[in-house]
């Protein structure tokens, strides 16, 4: 599998990471690199193999649906690079 | 006591504050000073001294009065990934720079409920991704020990390596680490102590900063396999905040340090003779394989099939899970922000700034392996392949009690030797991350030295929730190997 500079123009925009044109190509051989190496997984026969979802074998348990922290304002907003009246502040998000 | 008070390990230094020999605040001293002394091995990123005499003053007060923890006074090193209330908490990423988290991480919580001493956090590769610690915005540790003769600077191993420094030069009793494919595990090995890795659902990953979340495991990293039996019990709990967190009793593993393996049956997985594995650590694992036989150990060969598959399928699940996680730093609620006049101008450029390049490529090939269209082909075929490698253990655990490998397939390389090459360098984790996989407990014990005089790990891998026969077993193969040496001191000033 060879990713193209395109494809990773694409994924660096889906992951919100800006990859500069010329860093694009870099990234785009080094990727394929990985994929390749990875490649060998597809001869490995999984028909019938359940995917596993949980390193361990629990059942998550339930509880109550009630509040259990809360009001703690100033904590949360205690690292943030902006803050206003007790909001985060960012910048526009709409024309 | 004598001066040198930073030569007792956890075990020792325990029963010398028990018996009085020495308070809590001279420790502390002692490894501050020592810390201090050892600036060129970069393992810390934050050292809290003040913080530190303080919760000693504390211990010596509940000792005087009879009280105490388990760990009552024992000074410590914290891989800089778990959240510390009010105290730095970077991952080793620029991104989390300044970061001061505003609560206590489950595990550090229990160390402190048990007494346990805080030095600082210890260096470590950006969000723990990284088998060398080159990949951390603070700059690389050094690992303690060189090759005979030489003055090149070597890799502790990674992630946890600055946990490992600070364990292997004495700047810390004991440290603690996290283990997402060999993070605590290879760097023991690379540097001539213990690391427990110990089964998923042990230990709470609550305020660990996550990696990836099927796979991280936080664990003790020692001088001894005693000393990881003492602070896996106080670091060990059931805690609801974690829902992959099991309710299962901690045992008190010290006493599962029986000196007697007769009887136990031993596995050897023929899949870990890997090729061009250095001909010292094919002898030493022979090694390990006769100390356990002449102790009465039965040894029995055993195949997992699907382990060279281990690697590769890793490569997808934890990236994807990073990807994920990772998602979380964006500049608007905590870290690092980069101004843009756009909301989204202003993620794309913080995550620019903020990110290595390990952890880029790491985001990216997740994003990629969960993206449309690949979804099928990539991450559901690497959980299949997570079930099989699941399967081929619980086969062979059917009939063994505890198998015996190699850690690593190399002992410790040098500083910039791999950085260019990402596949190679995740090659180091060929042997651990089959554990991780799997969600089993592993150890790694220093057991002799390479023809080049760096110290080289046995691993032994045991049973879910069975930490006790790893430690069991990981303590013959110390006693037998009686590893004692000790790096040159060549980083002190004094």
């Amino acid at each position: 599998m060879s990713l193209d500079k395109a494809t990773v123009a694409h994924i660096a925009m889906l992951a919100r990471i800006r990859v500069e044109d010329a860093e694009q190509t870099v990234l785009a051989g080094e990727l394929s690199g990985i994929l390749g190496w990875i490649e060998q997984l597809s001869e490995v026969k999984t028909d019938g193999v359940e995917p596993m979802t949980s390193a361990v074998d629990t059942t998550l348990l339930r509880r109550e649906d009630k509040m259990t922290d809360g009001g703690v304002q100033e904590k949360v907003l205690a690292n943030a690079p902006a803050t206003t009246e007790g909001f985060f502040v960012v910048p526009k998000v709409v024309e | 006591m004598s001066a040198d008070l930073t030569s007792l390990g956890l075990a020792e230094a325990r029963d010398a504050l028990a018996k009085k020999e020495v308070s809590s605040r001279e420790l502390t001293s002692a490894y501050l000073a020592a810390i201090e002394d050892a600036t060129p091995l970069n393992a810390f990123i934050t050292v809290t001294a003040d913080h530190a005499l303080a919760r000693a003053d504390q211990a010596d007060a509940r000792i005087a009065a009879g009280e105490g923890g388990l760990i009552e006074g024992l000074p410590l090193a914290i891989k800089d990934l778990f959240c510390t209330d009010q105290i730095q908490t970077t991952a080793g990423s620029h991104i989390l720079e300044g970061f001061k988290p505003q609560y206590e991480s489950t595990v550090t919580a229990n160390l402190w409920r048990q007494g346990g001493v805080m030095l600082g956090k210890t260096n470590l590769d950006e969000f723990a991704m990284g088998s060398s610690n080159e990949t951390s915005f603070y700059g690389s540790v050094k690992n303690p020990w060189r090759r005979d003769g030489d003055s090149a600077n070597l890799v502790p191993g990674g992630s946890s390596g600055g946990s490992a420094t600070a364990v292997s030069a004495h700047l810390a009793a004991a440290a603690i680490g996290t283990d997402t494919g060999g993070s605590i595990r290879q760097p023991a090995a690379f540097t001539g102590t213990v690391g427990l890795k110990p089964t998923y659902g042990r230990c709470s990953r609550w305020g660990v900063v996550a990696f990836a979340s099927s796979l991280d495991q936080a664990g003790p990293m020692t001088r001894s396999v005693r000393d990881a039996a003492i602070l896996l019990r106080a670091m060990a709990s059931y805690d609801s905040k974690d829902s992959t967190s099991v309710d299962i009793a901690v045992p008190d593993y010290e006493t599962a340090l029986t000196g007697d393996v007769k009887g136990l049956r031993i596995g050897i997985p023929t899949e870990y003779r890997v090729d061009g594995m250095p001909s010292d650590i094919e002898a030493l694992w022979d090694k390990g394989i006769e100390w356990l036989r002449s102790a009465g150990a039965e040894i029995v060969d055993v195949s997992l099939p699907h382990t060279r598959y281990a690697l590769p399928a890793y490569y997808i699940v934890a990236p994807a899970e990073a990807s994920s996680n990772l998602a979380r730093y964006d500049g608007v609620r905590y870290g690092l922000r980069v101004d843009g006049e756009q909301l989204q101008d202003m993620y794309e450029q913080t995550r620019a700034a903020g990110f290595g390049a390990e952890v880029k490529r790491r985001i990216l090939i997740g994003t990629y392996v969960l993206s449309a269209g690949y979804y099928d082909a990539y991450y559901l075929q690497a959980q299949k392949v997570r079930t099989l490698i699941k399967q081929d253990f619980e086969k062979v655990f059917e009939n063994v009690d505890a198998l015996l490998t190699p850690t690593t397939p190399t002992p410790a390389f040098g500083i910039g030797e791999r950085v260019d090459d990402p596949i190679s360098m995740y090659l180091n984790d060929v042997m651990t991350v089959p554990a991780n996989m799997a969600g089993l407990p592993g150890i790694s014990v220093p057991a002799g030295l390479s023809s080049d005089g760096l110290p080289l790990g046995l691993q032994v891998l045991g049973k879910a929730f069975d930490e006790a026969t790893i430690l069991r077993v990981g303590e013959m193969i110390e006693r037998a190997a009686s590893f004692d040496a000790r790096p040159q001191s060549w980083w002190s000033a004094s």
